[in-house]
């Protein structure tokens, strides 16, 4: 502390440096020169001066603390600046797929076409179920038969039993069959390939031990989308710094003791790469939905919510209190009866009278059936009907869209169109924690309102860092185009893995520019047959089969990362297709592409 | 019976005799009988044509999305921490001696923890980039959960990425709808979370009065006796904290143990305070006092805390931890705690092992604390002695939360101005289920000394001799 004059010369000529790069982001998302207020400068995010924050004195920690409280104000218009011109921009570049020019019916046939989910033959159906009755019965005999070799609870004689006895059924004689698919131990890093801890059950699953070997796999099980899950690099370097200087944790809540620059900052670069106002961020994803649902609805508000929507969702609602209806999986029509009928209508239970509010909830990328959310058709439904818009983006951030943006950025829609947007850092940044990010009311309400906020923990500086560096390199602010490759090498992978696949006769759900791929298996024993071999040939893969899906539907989740090379997606590929032919996968009955497929 | 052919042939009769369009009109009334009954009822309420349901839809003002927040409002004015909040942190350019923070054991600027935690971070990198079901295990993830089991001595035990995430889906992983929960009022915010996501029916008890417990529980008893068939299929649970994080004070465990067994209870402990504090070798309410194991039948803990880390984990029985891989919401949906912050609780661990003398350490200056902070002369303090939370309020009571708040928060700005740093306990008021009284949260630090303990009382007396 203390040597503030010192550096302060170094600190300004930094400011200038940063400002020139934050300057080509914008200028990336499209604002030129003129047409970004001048007042900008002085409140764009500094990547490195935050650094100098800790060091330096107070003297000079104020100005860059002063500075993000008290221009508000210039932060407010240059963020409006920043969304307005990125939609603009956007409109008129060629990657942008939904303009205003093009009608919001075209882009939904459009959104059709380029969405598959393929019904199941018949004969797979029937077979599937019997499958699965099949395996049922076989568990009541094998319960019958043998005494189960289940933990008894001890001490507790004459209390109510504490579980359900068909769960506990369905965990003891169904799952366990497959439960070596699941939970696998890995020791190395979750990239491009991962490591997988062999283990072996001697007790048809009851109990795994470890055999002492690995298997190096192509990991086609992790959300690293954007390859940022790496124990070298920027990434891993900055955090480690800021784990030596701040500790690994802050052992309070933000509005005690746990906020610091790097906080303060990591929320302004995210309100700043999505374009809004402000942002807020916690230390889990999940707790990000589940603690912050609650303050934003309350009983006599009306939710409706995808039927696909993810558990953080469904338990956030829970806690809310709020009316919940469930619409049909991405189905517009059934969101605007739904909606429709009940702006109508009303609360039926409070005799008819107007719903305070109505949310729509749905995700960016459903990360169970691939699909991307038809935003420009909810957006249209959401002013239509006055509802408000919360958007989960917690698998398209960073990973959709011309910048990493989230589905908001691949529709090239506006930012302030979705009232709320919610993501996790688990994924694309390849760290942990999620964010609430829209309009500066939104954020002043949950700062002072969100039990994550007020009750958990802050978020860890080094995890917090890991954001920081790598949402800095997606968007270009460390110079170089890293970040850009690495989003195009994303989609890239992804048409081509994609594409690849419905040619060899499989199905697959969902949207074709979707990195989350599941391919349908539908029998509860092939998921488990599937993984396995995929093992064997060092492809690691995640089967998700009921409760997660319906009966019928259990599949295959490959998730794509920027990390994959071309010859890896190709290995990976023959050997699905090697497989498939074995197990009897290619169920699909649409026309195959008789070309080669282009990389 | 005779009859019975008779009656055939009768309708038989009845129908040849009638042409079929009646039987067809008839029918038809029939159904549209059932129809306006039924379906009707049902259905819609209204109807309104085309014209007037766009009336509506123009009509219908929403409230906005969110109120206008107070732009003076305290929660938007938090403190900016510039420096490691060790014993000492630097808090909006002050070096303060740190009263505020959770780091009960100083194990946050343990040096070799920092060293292994960035080996981890170079050998696995920083995110686990997955849920534990979908290769987000990693093997510090599986060293941890046996480390934490066989420290405790029990059975099994299950690691979640957030100790809030914790408490809140272990609760609902077992009590379901239908279920009774009897709880204190003072339980913790994400205790009472957990509650609300389960849906039982739930029981507040006065603060460690078991009297009050025992009078729910007899009328619990009679309820049952009402509804015996139902009552079969109740189960009861109790949730208690070891230390409340709201008081300061330590719940009665043999108590609480004796009422379980007496009633068919089962009881859920939130160790997250009294883990590696209490007990001679930091294993919690437990050790402390000397309460069989098997007693309790999930333990669950933040590592928030003396742990010096983020996450938190259950420890119990194999019987019933192991419900949770399946059915606590925040470790199947969300993705497992960062490798780096794992092993750090594996170091902080291995620092509980072997450096057993830090918790009577820690117990010692906890009483320290407690006999200095007692004599404040404008503030009064709440606490067991040995714990190392402490609550300080104003000891005139004013007539509202709000002026005592703004007092408080006065008095902990202008301490942290003179280089202590101690803070106003933060609620969020309107949603608490029980009223809190506002007060000054101070924690207790293994690390400081006499003189720091001195020097604390000397400027917080002063502050607040001024402010009050
Ligand atoms: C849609 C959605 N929201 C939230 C989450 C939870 O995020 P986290 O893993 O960071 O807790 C997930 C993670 O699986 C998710 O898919």
């Amino acid at each position: 502390m203390g040597n503030s004059n010192g550096d302060s010369g170094e600190v300004q000529q930094e400011r200038q440096r940063n400002c020139d790069i934050s300057n080509s982001w914008n200028k990336m998302k499209g604002i030129t020169e003129e047409n970004m207020p001048k007042e900008c400068d002085s409140s764009t995010v500094e990547l490195r001066a935050r650094k100098n924050g800790f060091k330096d004195n107070v003297v000079e920690a104020a100005p860059t603390n002063g500075c993000l409280k008290n221009c508000t104000a210039n932060t407010t218009q240059c963020a409006t600046a920043n969304g307005t011109a990125c939609s603009n921009s956007n409109s008129n570049s060629k990657q942008s797929l939904y303009t205003p020019a093009k009608k919001l019916s075209e882009f939904a046939a459009e959104h059709t076409r380029k969405t598959s989910f393929e019904e199941v033959p018949l004969h797979t159906a029937c077979l599937t179920y019997l499958g699965f009755y099949l395996l049922m019965i076989l568990g009541y005999i094998n319960q019958l038969l043998f005494v189960p070799k289940v933990a008894k609870e001890e001490n507790r004689e004459g209390y109510v039993t504490l579980y359900d006895a068909f769960e506990s059924f369905y965990s003891r004689y169904v799952y366990r069959r497959v439960r070596d698919c699941w939970n696998r131990p890995i020791c190395s890093v979750p990239g491009d390939e991962v490591t997988l801890k062999d283990r072996v059950t001697n007790d048809y699953g009851w109990s795994f031990q470890f055999t002492g070997t690995e298997t190096r796999c192509l990991n086609l099980g992790s959300y690293n989308y954007l390859g940022f899950a790496d124990a070298t690099g920027p990434c891993a370097e900055q955090s480690e710094e800021t784990a030596r200087e701040m500790g690994l944790a802050m052992t309070s809540t933000r509005v005690e003791l746990g906020t610091t620059q790097l906080h303060l900052d990591l929320e302004s670069l995210t309100a700043r790469y999505l374009g809004v106002e402000d942002a807020i961020v916690f230390g889990m994803g999940f707790a990000t939905n589940a603690l912050n649902l609650p303050s934003l609805i309350s009983p006599g508000c009306l939710v409706l919510s995808d039927e696909k929507n993810h558990a953080s969702i469904i338990l956030g609602l829970r806690l809310s209190g709020a009316t919940t209806k469930v619409f049909k999986h991405n189905n517009m029509r059934d969101l605007e009866r739904v909606l429709r009928y009940n702006v109508v209508h009303g609360n039926s239970k409070n005799g008819g009278k107007p719903w305070k509010k109505i949310l729509i909830l749905v995700e960016g990328v459903f990360s169970m059936e691939g699909s991307i959310v038809r935003l420009p058709e909810i957006i249209a439904l959401k002013k239509k009907y006055k509802a408000y818009l919360y958007l989960d983006e917690a698998h398209s951030i960073g990973a959709m869209g011309p910048h990493g943006g989230g589905a908001v950025d691949y529709f090239g829609a506006d930012p302030k169109d979705i009232d709320i947007l919610m993501g996790t850092f688990t994924k694309s940044f390849g760290s942990a924690g999620g964010y609430i990010a829209g309009s500066k009311r939104l954020i002043d309400f949950l700062r002072t309102n969100s039990h994550a906020h007020c009750y958990a923990s802050s978020m860890s500086p080094p995890i917090a860092q890991q954001i920081y560096t790598s949402m800095s390199i997606i968007m270009g602010l460390d110079g170089t185009d890293t970040g850009r490759q690495k989003i195009n090498q994303l989609a890239r992978n992804t048409r081509y893995f994609r594409r690849r696949l419905a040619q060899m006769g499989v199905i697959t759900y969902g949207h074709e520019d979707s990195p989350v791929v599941p391919m349908l298996v539908y029998l509860f024993s092939k998921i488990g047959a599937v993984v396995r071999t995929l093992t064997t040939r060092h492809i690691a893969v995640v089967g998700v089969g009921f409760p997660a899906t319906p009966i019928m539907e259990g599949r295959i989740r490959y998730c794509l990362s920027a990390a994959h090379t071309k010859e890896q997606l190709d290995y990976a590929l023959e050997v699905i297709d090697e497989i498939s032919d074995r197990l009897g996968l290619k169920y699909s009955r649409k026309p195959r592409e008789p070309n080669t497929i282009e990389y | 019976m005779v009859a019975i052919p008779y009656l055939f042939n009768e309708i038989e009769r009845i129908f040849q005799n009638t042409p079929l369009y009646v039987i067809v009109l008839e029918g038809f009334l029939l159904l549209s009988v059932i129809w306006l009954l039924f379906v009707k009822r049902n259905g819609r309420g209204k109807r309104f044509s085309r014209e007037e349901e766009e009336a509506i839809i123009a009509n219908y003002e929403p409230e906005p999305l969110v109120a206008n927040t107070n732009p003076n409002h305290p929660l938007l004015k938090t403190h900016l921490v510039q420096s490691k909040v060790g014993k000492r942190v630097v808090v909006d350019g002050n070096d303060c001696l740190n009263l505020a923070t959770h780091n009960y054991l100083g194990l946050l600027e343990d040096k070799k923890i920092l060293e292994d935690a960035c080996n981890t971070l170079k050998k696995y990198g920083v995110g686990s980039c997955g849920p534990r079901g979908f290769y987000g295990t990693m093997d510090v993830h599986l060293d941890l959960e046996d480390r934490l089991a066989k420290f405790m001595g029990m059975e099994e035990s299950v690691v979640y990425s957030y100790g809030f995430s914790t408490i809140a889906s272990a609760i609902p992983a077992y009590a379901k709808r239908g279920d009774v929960v009897f709880a204190d009022e003072m339980v913790n915010f994400s205790i009472q979370k957990g509650l609300d996501a389960s849906r039982s029916t739930i029981y507040y008890y006065k603060h460690n009065d078991m009297a009050d417990l025992e009078r729910l529980l007899i009328e619990q008893q009679a309820r049952d006796a009402k509804n015996p068939k139902k009552a079969a299929k109740t189960r009861r649970f109790l949730v208690a904290e070891g230390i409340y994080i709201n008081t300061g004070e330590i719940c009665p465990l043999p108590a609480l143990v004796a009422l379980r067994a007496k009633y068919k209870l089962r009881l859920f402990l939130d160790e997250s305070i009294s883990f590696g504090t209490l007990g001679k070798t930091g294993h919690g309410l437990t050790e402390h006092f000397n309460v069989e194991l098997i007693e309790v039948d999930l333990i669950m803990a933040g590592m928030e805390n003396s742990l010096a880390t983020i996450g938190g984990f259950c420890v119990g029985s194999h019987f019933i931890v192991e419900h949770q891989r399946l059915s606590g919401l925040g470790y199947c949906f969300s993705a497992s705690l960062p490798p780096l912050l794992t092993q750090a609780a594996i170091s902080a661990l291995d620092r509980f092992e072997s450096e057993p003398q830090m918790f009577a350490e820690l117990q010692q200056i906890a009483r320290k604390v407690q006999e200095v902070f007692g004599k404040f002369s404008k503030l009064t303090l709440r606490a067991n002695e040995l714990s190392p939370v402490k609550h300080l309020y104003i000891a005139e009571q004013r007539a509202n939360a709000e002026e005592e708040c703004e007092l408080l928060t006065k008095i902990a700005n202008k301490c942290i101005a003179a280089g202590v740093a101690v803070i106003e306990a933060r609620y969020l008021n309107n949603l608490e289920k029980h009223p809190i009284r506002q007060s000054m949260r101070v924690t207790v630090n293994r690390l400081l000394t006499d003189a720091d303990i001195k020097h604390a009382y000397d400027v917080i007396e002063r502050v607040s001799k001024e402010v009050l």
